[in-house]
């Protein structure tokens, strides 16, 4: 094989993705799912796969996975079937999972993501990513290997909550792409409500496919990389990974078919033991399971069914909530802002709303607020690792301070150290701290004109050049009545005494 | 009292004849005199007892659940009992105990039935003679009554007979009138086949009729818990107890009638009777054809369409039948890795070296082949041209049975086994799966297209042996299946057990008349 020169090996990437789903109880049995309880007190006879216990199929999973489905375009498969996939470990009780491999619940969707891009990135770039199918399958338990006393600890609460699988096409090309498409669906998970989506949780774990290949030829050999618990964490690795397989290539070497884990630390991806070397599943279908049926509308129920034990696609559909992208372009439309804004306030949780809540209480126009929320309050926000909903300055307050500004009486400057006092002193109003520290505007025409006098008279050499038709310098003589006003003077009077008195 | 019928010994504890604990007594005594049957894996006096007060107290104030309240019964051992060990005759269950009933043990406890024990069985119920449990074989009681000791003149504990399996702890039990109904379970036939041998009435009804929750599983795709009384009335009451949809059970069914009175004397003029050409199978004995051209007869003389059809895919069967049963055997017995219940290894030197020995420990060779087998009937490489292909044939056998009710008959009469009861020696000369393959042939087919089925006894044969038929009908035709077998049992004339008691082999003699 002759090696490939190296500018013409570029990446691909397709991704596996495993959402937890968010309900109250598992998939197939009453057990409740809550996270960080006391071991194994989560754990139904189901669960613990005692001998006789058959799966009772959680119709709110069904509903959750029938709604993401149609979020990412799928088309719903109105029959779907449950398979046992086997093999052997020690936090799957039965010996086999329960997932959907022959016919899943939703096949063929599409997820759209945008990317900023461009010099100043800042350019919206869209992309799209199919969607093979998405499948319900059981999660494992979790296993905790002491190696000091040389025993492993069996953790059941997990075993037996639902999952989505969503199998991605190979449709992107670099980790930026792939962290992007992963951001763009965890959104959409949060605003369906049908996933928590906290990659470090665990509650969405992504595997991804990477290989590389010359355009036009054959997809590469790929390998599988896990242990990834983060978007940023997912963009290293692939790029990592696609870096190494273009070397490995370009060494003459061959990139072998296995799985890796990355490992944050070094920002490596390194082989991983194989379970059990080459695994044959040994599918066969789910026998204690009858076909999963949804109905399209309430119409198309057979006599006999009970419309509300049934999952009827028409209705799930009208439930739909704004979707991350149609609300970005609503912001966009709406207020006049730049699409990178929509991206900042849509990726945190609860901004639109503060946003929208600010402008319902100030006159400022939404492009002169947008910058408040996106710049000061977010800022702040992040500095001290806070959520919007933990802000101490409310979109009231907010607004009073932004009203302040616009009718004149502060400055930007001086709004600015007001919104950071309100920060600092959580319940404390604009207008209190213009009072207390005496921030207001000085508009007093008598005391800036002998402001005025004062630093006209100090400063004879500038009052010439101004004179002599060097207009710019009276801008900095603006600057030395400001200094003496600490910011507080009104502009717009100070450039009109000091034209009056240096001309 | 004892060989009495449910509906007779109803009767009797709500006349005030006999209280429920003086019959509980009478039943576990006998337990206790017949336990070389081996029929019982463990007996839960204590329990019984308490349950039998219980009864006792709300008949006594005039308000009885229902026609089982205070009734002893018994159950499979591959039933779970809340509190009550199931070892499904295996090591690995050996000491197992269950944290919930079955559900269809709880119905019955629910009515007021009294559990007198759990019953012995061919390990996980794979098997057909009840000869390969970890318990040890269970001994058919006609073995020890006077028609079979007569012919053969030897030593019961040298020569015996078996019950058939795997449910042949419980056909010994109901048999030997040591309960008055038992459950059992039937994915090839292991409710009728020991019923057939121990000369009872054995119902495998409709898949998806009765719950399977509880029921530690052979096959899900065919296991149905099966009844076994001695009168086909009284597995009519019982089925109509344990019938219905169950939340824990997705693959249930609504029951399609409350079960009453089944009519006391059917007309048979207006039904049609068919006789599968296919079921005259090699290996069937002379006796056993005679029996069924008997009762055959017997319709055609009281009026009733008598007519052959043909079954064609039922030679294929059998074959399919293990493919689909040893499948999921392999998948079913996964669970049983030593981690989270029942036998567990002392080797430790990794998780799968413990996996395998706790496996190799547990299982007896019959359970280890068929999840050998299992598997690799479900390789990628197989799946196609073992599990598809089995179930392909499968669906054509249903096509079978349906195409033949659709044409009119209301149900099939065949043989439920080839021959009566073999002799212990002479079983075991065979191994397990060729023995299967022999002895389910005529039952698993109902099995394969979820069919109802029950075998009611007709006749003994010249070895004192009982010989049992069996009617097939269509889906969900239970109660209608059960109707037709009652006629044939009132004019069969079979003989009850108690009339053979003479012979003190069978137990030391009851204090109290029968």
């Amino acid at each position: 094989m002759i090696p490939c020169a190296p500018q013409q090996l570029v990446g691909v990437v397709g991704l596996e993705i495993h959402a937890q789903i968010n309900s109250k109880t598992k998939l197939f049995s009453g057990s409740q799912v809550r996270f960080s309880d006391p071991p194994n007190s989560l754990v139904s006879f189901f669960d613990g796969s005692l001998p006789g216990t058959l799966p009772v199929l959680n119709r709110r999973c069904v509903e959750a996975a029938v709604m993401t489905a149609l979020a990412l375009n799928c088309t719903i498969n109105r029959k779907s079937l449950f398979d046992r996939k086997h093999y052997f470990y020690a936090d799957l009780p039965a010996g086999y999972q329960i997932t959907q491999q022959r016919r899943p619940i939703a096949v063929d969707g599409i997820l759209t993501y945008s990317l900023l891009g461009g010099k100043k990135r800042n350019q919206v770039i869209r992309k799209t990513a199919n969607i093979t199918q998405i499948q319900l399958e059981q999660d494992s338990g979790k296993s905790l290997h002491d190696d000091v006393r040389s025993q492993t600890l069996i953790d059941l609460n997990r075993a037996g909550v639902g999952l989505m699988e969503l199998v991605m096409e190979p449709d992107m090309s670099c980790g930026e792409e792939a962290a992007a498409a992963v951001r763009e669906l965890q959104l959409i998970l949060q605003a369906l409500g049908t996933c928590q989506g906290n990659m470090s949780e665990g509650q969405l774990r992504v595997d991804a496919n990477v290989s590389v290949h010359t355009p036009g030829e054959p997809l590469g050999t790929r390998t599988e990389v896990k242990n990834i618990n983060s978007t940023r964490y997912l963009a290293r690795a692939i790029d990592y990974e696609i870096q190494r397989q273009i070397k490995v290539l370009q060494r003459g070497g061959k990139v072998q078919n296995e799985t890796r884990a990355y490992d944050s630390k070094s920002g490596e991806t390194i082989p991983m033991r194989d379970k059990e070397g080459l695994q044959d599943y040994r599918f066969m279908p789910e026998p204690n399971l009858p076909p999963l049926i949804v109905y399209e509308e309430n119409a198309s129920l057979p006599t006999g069914i009970d419309a509300c034990q049934a999952v009827v696609v028409q209705q799930i559909r009208e439930g739909l909530p704004e979707l991350p992208g149609v609300k970005r372009d609503r912001l966009v439309q709406t207020y006049g802002i730049l699409p990178e804004h929509s991206f900042t306030l849509v990726n945190e949780d609860g901004l639109v709303e503060y946003f929208e809540a600010v402008l319902k209480a100030t006159k400022k126009e939404p492009r002169k607020v947008i910058g408040w929320v996106t710049n000061e309050l977010l800022g702040h926000l992040k500095q001290q690792d806070m959520s919007v909903s933990q802000s101490p300055v409310s979109p009231p307050a907010l607004a009073e301070l932004l009203e302040l500004q616009e009718s004149g009486h502060i400055s930007s400057s001086v709004a600015k150290q007001v919104f950071q006092e309100m920060w600092r002193s959580s319940g404390s109003t604009a207008s209190k701290i213009i009072q207390e520290q005496d921030l207001g505007l000085v508009s007093d025409t008598a005391q800036l004109h002998s402001i005025c006098q004062k630093v006209v008279d100090s400063h004879p050499d500038e009052v010439d050049a101004i004179r002599n038709g060097n207009k710019k310098v009276l801008n900095k003589l603006m600057g030395l009545v400001q200094k003496e006003t600490k910011g507080r003077a009104d502009p717009v009077l100070v450039r009109e005494i000091l034209q009056e008195k240096t001309s | 009292m004892l060989s009495l019928t449910i509906r007779e010994v109803s009767l009797a504890l709500r006349e005030g004849r006999i209280s429920p604990t003086e019959l509980c007594r009478r039943c576990l005594n006998r337990i206790k005199k017949t336990q070389h049957l081996n029929a019982y894996i463990t007996v839960t006096e204590e329990l019984a007892l308490k349950q039998a007060q219980e009864a006792e107290t709300r008949l006594l104030q005039g308000a009885p659940k229902g026609p089982l309240d205070g009734i002893p019964f018994a159950v499979k051992d591959n039933f779970c009992t809340k509190n009550v060990r199931t070892t499904c005759a295996s090591r690995m269950l050996r000491d197992y105990t269950p944290p919930y009933s079955a559900t269809v043990v709880q119905k019955l406890m629910d009515q007021g039935a009294v559990l007198v024990g759990k019953t012995n069985m061919d390990e996980f119920a794979m098997g057909a003679g009840s000869t390969d449990g970890a318990f040890g074989p269970v001994r058919n009681p006609w073995s020890y009554a006077v028609p079979y000791r007569e012919q053969t003149g030897v030593a019961p504990d040298s020569d015996w007979v078996i019950t058939g399996g795997s449910s042949g702890g419980s056909a010994a039990a109901v048999s030997s009138l040591t309960s008055y109904l038992a459950l059992g379970s039937d994915t090839g036939g292991s409710t009728r086949n020991p019923g057939a041998l121990c000369g009872i009435v054995a119902l495998k009804p409709t898949y998806g009729l009765l719950s399977r929750h509880g029921l530690i599983p052979l096959v899900n795709s065919m296991d149905v818990p099966g009844i076994m009384t001695r009168s086909v009335s009284d597995a009519a009451i019982v089925l109509g107890i344990l019938q219905g949809l169950d939340v824990r059970d997705s693959t249930t069914i609504p029951a399609p009638s409350s079960l009453t009175e089944l009519p006391e004397d059917l007309d048979v003029k207006n039904i049609c009777i068919g006789i599968p050409t296919e079921y005259h199978a090699p290996g069937l004995s002379e006796e056993t054809v005679a029996q069924w051209s008997r009762v055959a007869d017997m319709f055609e003389r009281a009026g009733a369409r008598v007519q052959q059809v043909s079954l064609p895919y039922t030679q294929y069967s059998i074959v399919c039948y293990h493919v689909l049963c040893h499948a999921e055997v392999a998948s079913n017995m996964a669970r049983f890795d030593g981690l989270e219940y029942g036998h567990r290894s002392e080797e430790n030197s990794s998780t799968e070296a413990m996996y395998a020995s706790t496996r190799h420990e547990g299982f007896n060779d019959v359970v280890r082949g068929r999840i050998l087998s299992g598997n690799y009937f479900l390789l990628k490489q197989n799946y196609q041209h073992y599990f598809v292909k089995a179930q392909k044939v499968r669906r054509l056998i249903a096509d079978d049975f349906k195409r033949v009710f659709s044409s009119g008959v209301d149900a099939l009469l065949t043989p439920t086994t080839l021959t009566d009861a073999a002799c212990y020696s002479d079983f075991t000369q065979e191994d397990n799966r060729t023995r299967s393959a022999q002895e389910d042939v005529f039952t698993q087919p109902a099995n394969m297209a979820g069919l109802p089925a029950v075998s009611v006894p007709t006749a003994l044969s010249r070895r004192g042996l009982p010989i049992g038929l069996q009617l097939i009908g269509p889906a969900a035709q239970d109660k209608k299946l059960l109707s037709v077998a009652r006629w044939i049992e009132q004019r069969a004339g079979f003989p009850s057990i108690s009339v053979y008691e003479s012979d003190t082999q069978m137990t030391k003699r009851e204090t109290s008349p029968l």
